[in-house]
């Protein structure tokens, strides 16, 4: 396992979320020191055992590609923060 | 009488509601009524649901004079706010969903429902589930009814608090590391998480998917035997419900333990319990002993690495869950310039603290080039750990060990993370393995530096998908010990 030093800044832009400098500091240092937690799996030789993908039973779900009930339209854009018509409005997603 | 009718169990409410003594609208109103009088103190629900809860019971009376003989007739519950229901507001503890209403019922809420059960609010949780005392809620504080200088346990406290507090007879929790199992160690309940796919978890917001189960917190085996039957079996709406017949539980508790091996997990420390609470744990092995079980010595090689693996797969699967709370369809949205400033702001707004920080590990731990190092690595880990239980269950039928490591602990004890996190120490390795488990109230101790004597819980985990049995010994054990029955919650009868 790894013990480099955690960009915190880089992981915060990939979770999309905005830190202060206080929780750049706080965060970072906590992050590490649970890592150090963490890092006591590697004492486990693991090298020829599975990785667990579901810990009760495999199976396929598939079900009919056929129409459905679903929630009603405006039941759904009544929770949106901005709506325009039937649509989300968002913010500018593209600059001149 | 209203005093008297809110403290009985679920079973009894439902056998009265049934023959006529009593109907689901007295209980409703009687329940409200208490509600009104101890939650100023108690702080076990974030929407009280005052008149959908009247008219909710008035058709469970409707339909008990149709001749309908609803196993769960009239029996209030707390739903934990993370569950939806439809048309009321469902805000997991956070301020990201503060004001947004469900627009459909979970399954396994419907399912009581349609068993005759009357929701009476919304219950107070860790922000998504991610806690352990019920301080991560953005939206309120919850006390423990047995000493309001301490938390209720988490995440689901507020379902807890409610049940302890006679707010509600049965409160539906979700457990994904210990969430129902350790608050109901510490507001002494019974708290019951089944094999996981067991209860369908559609409608329930996800945190850590492979691994979060709901289950109900009652005040006695039988009452949450109850609503296991009520909600438990295959639901189309959830592609990881079991699909195999369920084996209805709550007609069938055992008396003794006759025939039954209890392992006791040799590599669980136990220093951290101290001296009074090993005694009440030792106590317990013996009282199962006593009621005809076999105790015998398991070995769990990997117990001691479960949290290890489960701050790395649960943060993983949570980093990736909450990524729909992005600001564009529903719940918070902050400003931005432009769409990734919106997001980026809305997340910083609207989430907080242990969301925040789970979110940074998990991202991490997903991230290129340490994808391997961590998850993988875990996942490989928590194959151990199944392989571990697997072993044990070949030579003993239950597993008996502490449901927590301490009593329900004061409020700000806790402040950093990892000694929060420690809290799971004993619930995770079930978690990681699927199994049924749950706690059973099995004594009293003195916290160091209090003065009540808090209720402390017995964990018994049984093999996947043997609910059945699990309950039935602990109700054996329950009706053996009555260790529940000893105090009143103080809170329960004080007037705000």
């Amino acid at each position: 396992m790894l013990t480099d030093p955690i960009d915190i800044r880089y992981v915060a832009k990939l979770a999309r979320l905005a830190l202060t400098e206080e929780e750049i500091e706080r965060f970072g240092k906590q992050l590490g020191e649970l890592l150090e937690h963490v890092n006591a799996l590697k004492d486990l030789d693991i090298a020829s055992v599975p990785a667990t993908a579901q810990v009760v039973e495999s199976r396929n779900v598939t079900r009919e590609d056929s129409l459905r009930p679903c929630l009603d339209r405006e039941t759904v854009l009544a929770q949106a923060p901005q709506r325009q018509g039937p649509f989300f409005r968002v913010p500018r997603i593209l600059t001149e | 009488m209203p005093q008297e009718l809110i403290e009985r169990s679920g079973a009894d409410i439902a056998a009265d509601v049934i023959a006529g003594r009593a109907s689901a609208v007295e209980v409703a109103a009687a329940t409200l009524a208490h509600v009104a009088s101890v939650e100023s103190n108690v702080g076990a629900y974030l929407t009280v649901l005052s008149e959908p809860a009247l008219a909710q019971a008035a058709r469970v009376d409707e339909r008990v004079r149709n001749g309908e003989r609803l196993p769960l007739a009239g029996v209030p519950i707390a739903v934990k706010d993370n569950m939806c229901l439809d048309g009321t507001r469902t805000t997991c503890g956070s301020k990201i969903l503060e004001n947004w209403v469900a627009p459909y019922t979970a399954t396994a809420v419907a399912r009581m429902l349609e068993a005759g059960a009357v929701a009476i609010g919304k219950a107070n949780c860790d922000e998504f589930a991610m806690g352990s005392s019920c301080e991560n809620s953005a939206l309120g504080v919850t006390r423990n009814p047995y000493d309001s200088t301490r938390v209720p346990g988490g995440s689901s406290g507020g379902s807890a608090a409610a049940v302890a507090a006679y707010e509600a007879a049965i409160g539906l929790g979700s457990d994904t590391g210990g969430s129902i199992r350790e608050p109901g160690a510490f507001c002494n309940l019974i708290g019951f998480k089944p094999t996981y796919g067991r209860v369908s978890r559609y409608g329930l917001i996800a945190f850590a998917s492979s691994l979060d189960q709901i289950g109900p917190l009652a005040r006695t085996v039988k009452d949450a035997a109850l609503a296991y039957d009520a909600m438990a079996g295959y639901d189309v709406m959830d592609a990881t419900s079991i699909d195999r017949p369920v084996e209805l539980a709550a007609e069938s508790l055992r008396k003794d333990l006759r025939g039954l091996r209890v392992g006791i997990v040799r590599e669980f420390d136990t220093k951290v319990l101290g001296d009074d609470m090993h005694r009440l744990y030792n106590d317990a092995y013996r009282d199962l002993e006593r009621l005809g079980a076999d105790i015998v010595e398991v070995s769990l090689p990997t117990a001691d690495y479960g949290l290890a693996t489960y701050y790395l797969i649960a943060p993983a699967e949570c980093s990736s869950n909450l990524a729909r709370f992005d600001g564009v369809r529903y719940g918070l949205r902050a400003q931005g310039d432009d769409v990734r400033q919106m997001y980026d702001n809305t997340r910083a707004a609207g989430f907080g603290p242990e969301v925040k920080r789970r979110i940074l590990v998990g991202t991490y731990a997903l991230s290129s080039g340490y994808y391997d190092a961590y998850y993988v690595r875990a996942q490989k880990a928590r194959t151990l750990t199944a392989r571990d239980f697997e072993r044990a269950f070949a030579t003993c039928d239950l597993i008996a060990c502490p449901a927590a490591s301490c009593p329900a602990f004061q409020f700000a004890a806790k402040s950093d993370p990892y000694s929060m996190y420690l809290m799971d120490y004993y619930t995770i390795p079930m978690s990681l393995a699927g199994l049924p488990a749950l706690s059973v109230p099995c004594g009293w101790t003195v916290p160091d530096g209090g003065s009540l004597p808090m209720p402390i819980g017995l964990q018994l985990c049984a093999p996947l998908f043997a609910e059945k049995l699990l309950l039935g010994a602990a109700h054996a054990y329950e009706q053996a010990t009555k260790h529940a029955a000893a105090r009143q919650p103080a809170l329960s009868r004080v007037s705000a």
